[in-house]
């Protein structure tokens, strides 16, 4: 039994199954993160005396960590990009960087952890480190779970390229819209967090 | 062509436990919520023993809940709040939405739309494993020192933040039920938009698989927002946050020592962003399988099928902007409240268009009196004292009175027991035959449905009397030590013994769901002679569903077309 619509997309929506399914998931996720923006507004409001985000944070580690993502998107594209010109040797180049940056952006996530750590600012601390740590916590989660699939396809994805590289690049585009979606929390996360 | 020509047999665990066969997990969806439906009406019929009878021992099985929970057999009012928790949180989320949304949903939805299968069968899998894992957690939570969560299956801050390690277990339970319902919900409606048949437009959906598809939007979006809310209490609980605490909070004459700072009714906001839409997920599955039935009985096409469809739209869009008029009570002051409660008057016109559009479909009709039509119609009226009853509560004047009383819990049980449960009866039997290949007995059907109809409104009728005279909710003794409970405190006994008849009048049910497996009529493709896409399939379809890809040609509810040769015209028929 074969499901259609997998690879090609159908004739009357102009898309497969997958993207639609990326984009719900991607929807579902906009008020996951839009539930906890929410709540970081509400905790701002309230509160008579909220800090600065310098007064706890480091804005240089988090524009670097910035930079790192958004040229993690790059790569990301690059990659798709090559899957689709099926060029698989710079394909796995492209996609193993995406994971590197992402790698780099989780170290340097590590140091401002450990750094607020060692000054005794916890979660416990005040609402605003607990928004921060629940906030960077979960996209940080986001970010590793894009660093596995990413890595699934970089190191053993040489064989479903082979069996049908089309479907192959569809999966790679949605893996690549999630790393974007996680890129663009990162946009939101930075200014509210670090900056305003 | 759908099939790829040669079928290797499937080892047992792949064809019956892991299976990605939308039917198979239809079918465990089913059997689950079931099953769970039936210890969620456990825990609430050891409840009412607690209020018919205060402080007397349990008789029977008294003994079996330890001191902790029940010295001498006599429940402890912790006991009576985590079966009061727990009743509510399994009932929902354990029972009704895994049989009305997963069940039906797996297994009829691919069927009527004409689809081999699901669009993604393994996430298909990794759903139902995810509720499971949800389910065990929750059953398993018992058993933790402490017992289960106790602060309600809304689980109100702070009191949910500094209860015992039971909440915990709830968020995670609620954590894998979330994940479920997400892919299950992405699943449905890519399964419907993409795997319809050649000609089954929007339009030609039938009312159910409409339902199904708002339904899966209503859980795409609204499950999100508690799924932040319970991290967020996670890490009150585990972390010391406060996202739930406020300053200076005193707890039995001691100031917590928390940072404070957080927003006790941020939690209830998100909380209820999830559990008003969450309402319509269980009512709406049951709507669409209603209206398959009726039209199927009365040998007629629905009244207003495309009105009804608008209104399931307008209502799913609505059900988003609603949630606070839970909250009446929380000082919102009266512009939020003036805004909440109109919104929530709309939201009972498309309601009221549905219902109504389902009960006009009975008029002139030659009806046929069946199990699964018995228990359709008994919806009609049954979700009508559910709505019109919660007119009051949706005004926020009247809301004050009647909040946190045996009104609300009147109000709501009539919405989903009487009216989603039976609903859900209805499906049992009208799809049973294509799940299984043989009929339900219609004797034992009616043995089932008549005392059920009777207990239902034996439990809940009175619990509206008792909420006017304004007996609270939340009271262990069922009022037995208030006055002004005393004139309708012994209707708690006829609430009870209604209660344990209910349970009585279930008999009937399991014997006839494991009778008709081996000893039912055999059924055919068509037993109802039904107008829809899932009848042309064999009963129960092989895996892939179809032997040749059906083609639609026509609505879904051509019944007694004059001049056609049946007095029903199926989908698939040419011409």
């Amino acid at each position: 039994m074969l499901i259609p619509y997998v690879v090609k997309p159908r004739a009357d929506t102009g898309l497969n199954n997958g993207k639609i399914g990326i984009w719900l998931f991607l929807a579902s996720e906009v008020m996951l993160f839009g539930a906890l923006f929410a709540t970081y507004l509400m905790m701002r409001l309230g509160s008579s005396d909220w800090p600065v985000g310098t007064t706890y944070l480091d804005p240089r580690w988090a524009a670097l960590n910035t930079i790192v993502l958004i040229t993690s998107s790059v790569t990301m594209v690059m990659a798709w990009a090559m899957s689709a010109k099926r060029n698989f040797k710079m394909f796995r180049f492209y996609m193993l960087c995406t994971v590197g940056l992402g790698l780099v952006f989780m170290g340097i996530k590590y140091i401002e952890y450990t750094a607020k750590f060692d000054h005794h600012y916890y979660p416990s601390t005040n609402v605003f480190l607990a928004i921060y740590f629940t906030l960077t916590g979960l996209h940080g989660l986001h970010v590793l779970g894009g660093m596995i699939v990413n890595s699934y396809f970089a190191l053993f994805g040489k064989k479903a390229y082979n069996e049908n590289p089309e479907w192959f690049t569809n999966r790679v585009e949605n893996s690549g819209l999630f790393w974007h979606f996680v890129d663009l929390v990162w946009i939101f996360l930075f200014p509210i967090l670090y900056l305003l | 062509m759908m099939s790829d020509g040669h079928h290797e047999e499937l080892p047992f665990w792949r064809k019956y436990i892991f299976s990605t066969d939308h039917k198979v997990i239809g079918i465990q969806y089913c059997v689950t919520g079931l099953v769970f439906l039936f210890f969620g009406f456990c825990l609430m019929m050891l409840m009412r023993w607690q209020l018919a009878y205060p402080d007397q021992p349990i008789p029977l099985i008294g003994g079996l809940f330890g001191d902790a929970r029940a010295p001498g057999g006599i429940m402890l009012p912790d006991f009576y709040n985590e079966l009061g928790a727990m009743h509510g949180t399994i009932m929902v989320f354990l029972g009704v939405v895994p049989l009305a949304v997963g069940g039906f949903g797996n297994l009829i939805l691919p069927l009527q739309i004409g689809a081999p299968d699901m669009a993604f069968p393994k996430i298909n899998m990794v759903s139902y494993w995810s509720l499971f894992l949800g389910g065990v957690t929750m059953f398993g939570s018992f058993f933790l020192e402490g017992g289960a969560a106790q602060s309600g299956w809304t689980s109100y801050a702070p009191l949910a933040d500094i209860a015992s390690s039971g909440q915990t277990a709830w968020l995670i339970g609620m954590i894998f039920l979330i994940t479920s319902s997400l892919l299950g919900s992405i699943n449905f409606i890519v399964t419907t938009i993409q795997l319809r048949a050649k000609g089954l437009s929007f339009f030609r959906l039938s009312f159910f698989c409409w339902a199904q598809f708002v339904t899966a939007f209503l859980l795409l979006l609204a499950f999100p927002p508690l799924e932040a809310a319970g991290v967020l209490q996670l890490m009150d609980r585990l972390a010391d946050t406060s996202f739930f605490l406020p300053d200076g909070l005193v707890i039995s004459g001691e100031i917590l020592e928390r940072s404070g700072g957080g927003s006790p009714l941020l939690w209830q906001h998100l909380f209820w962003f999830l559990a008003h839409p969450e309402v319509y997920v269980l009512i709406l599955p049951a709507m669409g399988i209603v209206a398959e039935v009726i039209a199927n009985n009365t040998r007629k096409p629905l009244w207003g099928y495309r009105a009804m469809v608008y209104a399931l739209i307008f209502l799913g869009f609505m059900s988003f902007i609603v949630w606070a008029h839970h909250m009446f009570m929380t000082g919102m002051g009266s512009t939020l409240a003036t805004f909440f409660q109109t919104t929530t008057m709309i939201i009972s016109i498309p309601s009221v268009i549905i219902l109504s559009a389902l009960l006009l479909s009975l008029w002139g009709g030659s009806i046929r009196f069946n199990t699964p039509m018995l228990f359709a119609l008994a919806f009609l009226p049954m979700f009508g004292i559910g709505g019109l009853t919660g007119l009051p509560l949706g005004l926020a004047a009247p809301d004050i009175a009647l909040h946190d009383t045996y009104y609300v819990i009147g109000h709501f049980h009539y919405v989903v027991a009487p009216g989603t449960i039976f609903a859900l009866f209805a499906g049992v039997y009208f799809w049973y035959p294509k799940a299984t290949g043989r009929k339900m007995s219609e004797t034992l059907g009616k043995w089932h449905f008549w005392p059920s109809l009777i207990f239902m409104n034996g439990v809940f009728f009175p619990m509206l009397i008792q909420g006017l005279y304004g007996v609270s909710r939340r009271l262990a003794d069922g009022g037995a030590t208030y006055d002004f409970a005393g004139s309708v405190g012994p209707l708690n006994r006829m609430m009870s013994w209604s209660a344990w008849g209910l349970a009585l009048a279930q008999i009937p049910f399991v014997i006839n769901f494991f009778m008709s497996l081996r000893n039912g009529k055999t059924a055919g493709d068509n037993p109802w002679d039904a107008t829809t896409v899932e009848w042309a399939a064999p009963s129960p379809p092989p895996h892939g569903n179809f032997a040749t890809e059906p083609v639609v040609y026509r609505g879904p509810y051509e019944y007694s077309v004059p001049g056609a040769d049946k007095d029903f015209v199926p989908q698939t028929q040419e011409g």
